[in-house]
């Protein structure tokens, strides 16, 4: 049986007393151990931040990449071996600055990934700059006239058709374990969004800010298969701020449609070039 | 005398000079003939002025020429940019009603492409299919051959198609036998009972070749010259278990292509410099992680966009240098369409072997040019998986460190998945382990691991090609998709009383600076031929060797090099 055990490792940990990514970390653990996987069936694919060092805490098998680079590793590995469980890992400027290109055609591709993005509204690991989703007028080192218009990672999600978006809260590891359990157990591509207080760096969205205003979406009526509603939900901001299931919907999955991945995985096909002498006759 | 005979179809964009000459090419392939056709074009969709220029031979032949048997005009702009190519008793094929064009004198041969594909299929589309039988009646040659090669290139049209088509050609091919008969001196003739050879370009032997090495994924973004690569393996992938990803960008492409090997697949890109650029930082990511990756990186005139349907060899030095940071590689850049084939699977064999990113480079000469080639024989291909630890051996190990230091700097590979081992890599410097560390010796322990694979990854490398003729005074020297031309043009001068060797590279890095070297080192002058306007192979040359070329014989117009052009450039500059 898989335990909280099978998931510890000993090395150092490089995060700020305090931080968000300690729970999140926690709340992934704890999914991880409930779905009853084991650490080398599981794969996860980082890139680079304060964020994307969690895979090096825990146990598993490990592609720590370059910034903003995630999910095409992850589409790669995911395809070569679909019997691996995939799951990215990236703060806000990797999923949502540096790459964002690749996360909306990820999702439009409905990848059975799961993706986690640590949302704490600033870059941390190169100390304190604006990130995609800084409140306007942020004023930071690199933007002293402030921040622009900040991207709604909900509402992106939704107009590229994803097939399951949550967003849950570091404060509250229970919850948030729940729907990354429920991310990872979903059929196709899922985005995590988290919202993290930065304790170095953003002195604005603490835990104590995020408590006054977040509200649980399963304690309302709200049905995360109306795309409509979602819409709505995920344009709340400001003295409400909604976490939990967004959206869910049943869409193909892109290696699942993949003829050749039908029977066993890419990974387990031999290679035998005498299969190919019918390909030389078409030169002929 | 040997045959040596050129033809030449040209017309716009949409007019089927492609089909045209792809059907002439094979024609005469089939029939035991050796032939070299390369194809220029412009880019665009429709329009502007387009060839495709066939040579045909019972001599084995590397290159094109430039002296035309036959030239098949599909419109006027044809005739005026080419009529000048034709040898004395060269012929034009036009239709005089179509280009509004009356050809005084021996060479025009008036063809009523249109009117007899009206008159004969109801379809003046098939004007081009009347143009091929004219071609074909006119060199003598047998119309079943064709016939056959219509059959097999329209059979999925249905056979209705096939049947237009036949009727179409042969239609052009009567015409020419009863007006044409005096037109041209030359006959040549399909070699009786022939052994069946291959015809094929340099993109399809590349795709052929990677998924008989065993390429299972392939990302990409469609790019000149390299896209018809990717259009193969998606298109055959399906029977043969290939996966192709149609990507959003290079950099996805680079990414995806190093998730898929890190899990264990052979995994290929494809693309021109453009693309490559963007490709730059995942390959340092693979040179890293000491994940395998073979890219084709088919070079076209740049810089940016340059001349986007054209050949040049602008690449060497970028493809030596990109990248951040210090990791090892092999380049390899095949000289012809069969030698494309036997690299990309060696590209493979290393890539694993040496846990690197491995290059074929090739331009858009080589990658759109068809050769006929011996039918490649697939018993001799050997796959070398390097040091991949068995489903038995990483099933319980659960200590497993990818990034063990070793005398070579090889690491066994176990892959994520495959047993209880735990793969872990960073980008970021990393222990053994694959954890990423900050302090300095653990740091330069992988870096000197990692740089230390180049020094066995050397004597992997191919001793260069060398044509040695007895009192030689000179030696030509090029790389790459230039060998055709160079070793034509060293024939065509040592014929003339000038003996000149040839140094061909065709394996570039790790560089073989002792063989170059110990040949350069003769007494001959030397003169590198490239497709580039600043020496790249000379001045790689005199860095890995110390060795000064004494000139160099560069192109980089957008066009290939003939051997005409180099015999000609070599007597005028006096070197």
């Amino acid at each position: 049986m898989v335990t909280v055990k099978d998931y510890a490792e000993s090395i150092p940990i490089a995060w700020c007393p305090g931080c968000g990514n300690f729970a999140i970390l926690q709340a992934l653990r704890k999914a991880l151990v409930e779905l009853g996987l084991e650490p080398h069936r599981v794969l996860f694919v980082s890139g680079i931040g304060q964020a994307p060092k969690l895979p090096h805490y825990t146990r598993g098998n490990i592609f720590d990449g370059l910034h903003g680079r995630t999910l095409p590793v992850a589409t790669g590995a995911k395809i070569a071996n679909h019997e691996m469980v995939v799951i990215g890992i990236d703060g806000d400027g990797g999923a949502y600055g540096e790459g964002v290109g690749h996360l909306l055609a990820t999702m439009r591709r409905n990848v059975n990934i799961t993706y986690i993005a640590h949302n704490n509204q600033v870059y941390g690991l190169t100390k304190g700059q604006a990130s995609p989703t800084s409140d306007l007028g942020f004023v930071t080192r690199t933007t002293p006239f402030g921040a622009g218009q900040p991207l709604n990672p909900l509402t992106l999600a939704l107009a590229s058709d994803i097939t399951f978006l949550a967003r849950g809260f570091s404060g509250d590891i229970e919850h948030l374990s729940g729907l990354l359990k429920a991310g990872i157990e979903h059929r196709g591509f899922s985005l995590i969004d988290i919202l993290q207080p930065c304790v170095s760096f953003n002195h604005k969205n603490t835990y104590q800010w995020y408590r006054e205003r977040i509200y649980k979406l399963e304690d309302e009526t709200y049905d995360p298969g109306d795309k409509v509603d979602a819409f709505a939900k995920a344009l709340e901001w400001g003295d409400r701020i909604p976490i939990g299931l967004i959206y869910r919907k049943e869409r193909p999955v892109y290696e699942e449609q993949l003829p050749v991945l039908k029977d066993i995985p890419l990974v387990k096909r031999r290679i035998s070039p005498s299969e190919f002498e019918g390909l030389l006759d078409e030169f002929m | 005398m040997a045959i040596d005979f050129n033809i030449m179809a040209g017309g716009e964009a949409g007019q089927g000079v492609q089909s045209v000459g792809a059907i002439l090419a094979r024609t005469m392939s089939n029939g035991g003939l050796n032939v070299f056709a390369d194809q220029d074009y412009e880019s665009r969709v429709r329009g502007g002025h387009n060839f495709f220029r066939i040579r045909i031979s019972d001599k084995e032949i590397l290159s094109f020429s430039r002296k035309l048997d036959i030239l098949v005009a599909l419109n006027r702009e044809t005739i005026d940019l080419h009529s000048g190519e034709l040898k004395s008793n060269g012929v034009i094929i036009y239709d005089q009603e179509q280009t509004k064009f009356d050809g005084q004198g021996k060479i025009y041969f008036n063809v009523p492409l249109e009117k007899l594909a009206e008159e004969k299929v109801k379809n003046k589309l098939m004007a081009n299919t009347v143009a091929v039988g004219a071609a074909i009646g006119l060199c003598g040659y047998d119309f079943d051959s064709l016939a056959s090669v219509l059959r097999k290139e329209f059979i999925r049209h249905g056979e209705k198609i096939v049947e237009d088509n036949v009727i179409a050609a042969k239609v052009g091919f009567d015409f020419a036998i009863e007006y044409g008969a005096n037109k041209t001196p030359h006959k040549i003739k399909p070699i009786a009972d022939a052994k069946k050879r291959m015809l094929l370009h340099g993109n399809e032997a590349l795709a052929l070749g990677a998924m008989v090495g065993g390429c299972k994924f392939f990302a990409g973004y469609p790019m000149t010259p390299a896209t018809s690569i990717m259009e193969y393996l998606a298109d055959k992938g399906r029977e043969h278990n290939v996966v192709t990803v149609h990507v959003e960008d290079e950099i996805a492409a680079m990414n995806m292509a190093v998730g898929a090997a890190y899990a264990g697949v052979r995994a290929m890109v494809a693309t021109s410099g453009g693309g490559f650029s963007l490709m730059v930082e995942g390959l340092a990511l693979a040179g890293m992680t000491e994940t395998p990756i073979v890219i084709v990186l088919a070079q076209r005139p740049g810089p940016a966009t340059g001349l986007p349907t054209r050949t040049e060899q602008g690449e060497l030095w970028f493809a030596l240098h990109a990248g951040h940071g210090e990791f090892p590689r092999a380049i390899l850049a095949p000289a012809t369409v069969e030698e494309a084939f036997h690299s990309i699977i060696k590209a493979f064999n290393l890539a694993e072997k040496y846990q690197t990113p491995v290059f074929v480079l090739t331009d858009h000469h080589l990658a759109t040019s068809y050769t006929t080639v011996e039918r490649f024989d697939l018993s001799q291909v050997k796959i070398d998986r390097g040091d991949l630890l068995s489903d038995e051996e990483a099933e319980n190990l659960t200590d497993y460190k990818r990034h063990l230091v070793t005398d070579s700097g090889i690491s066994p590979r176990a892959l994520p998945g495959q047993g209880k081992a735990l793969v872990v890599t960073d980008s970021d410097e990393h222990d053994e382990a694959g954890h990423m560390i900050e302090d300095g010796e653990t740091r330069n322990q992988q870096n000197l691991k990692r740089l230390r694979k180049q020094d066995t990854l050397s004597k992997e490398i191919g001793a260069p090609r060398f044509h040695k003729v007895p009192d030689a005074k000179y030696t030509l020297v090029g790389w790459g998709s230039t060998y055709g031309a160079i070793k034509e043009a060293s024939d065509a001068l040592n014929s003339d009383g000038i003996p000149i060797n040839v140094l061909h590279l065709s394996e570039i890095w790790p560089f073989p600076a002792e063989a170059v070297a110990s040949i350069l080192n003769d007494g001959t002058k030397n003169i590198t031929v490239e497709g580039n306007a600043t020496g790249q192979m000379a001045k790689l040359i005199r860095r890995e060797t110390g060795h000064e070329v004494s000139g160099n014989i560069l192109k980089f117009d957008g066009r290939p090099l003939s051997a005409e052009e180099i015999v000609a450039r070599f007597k005028k500059e006096g070197f």
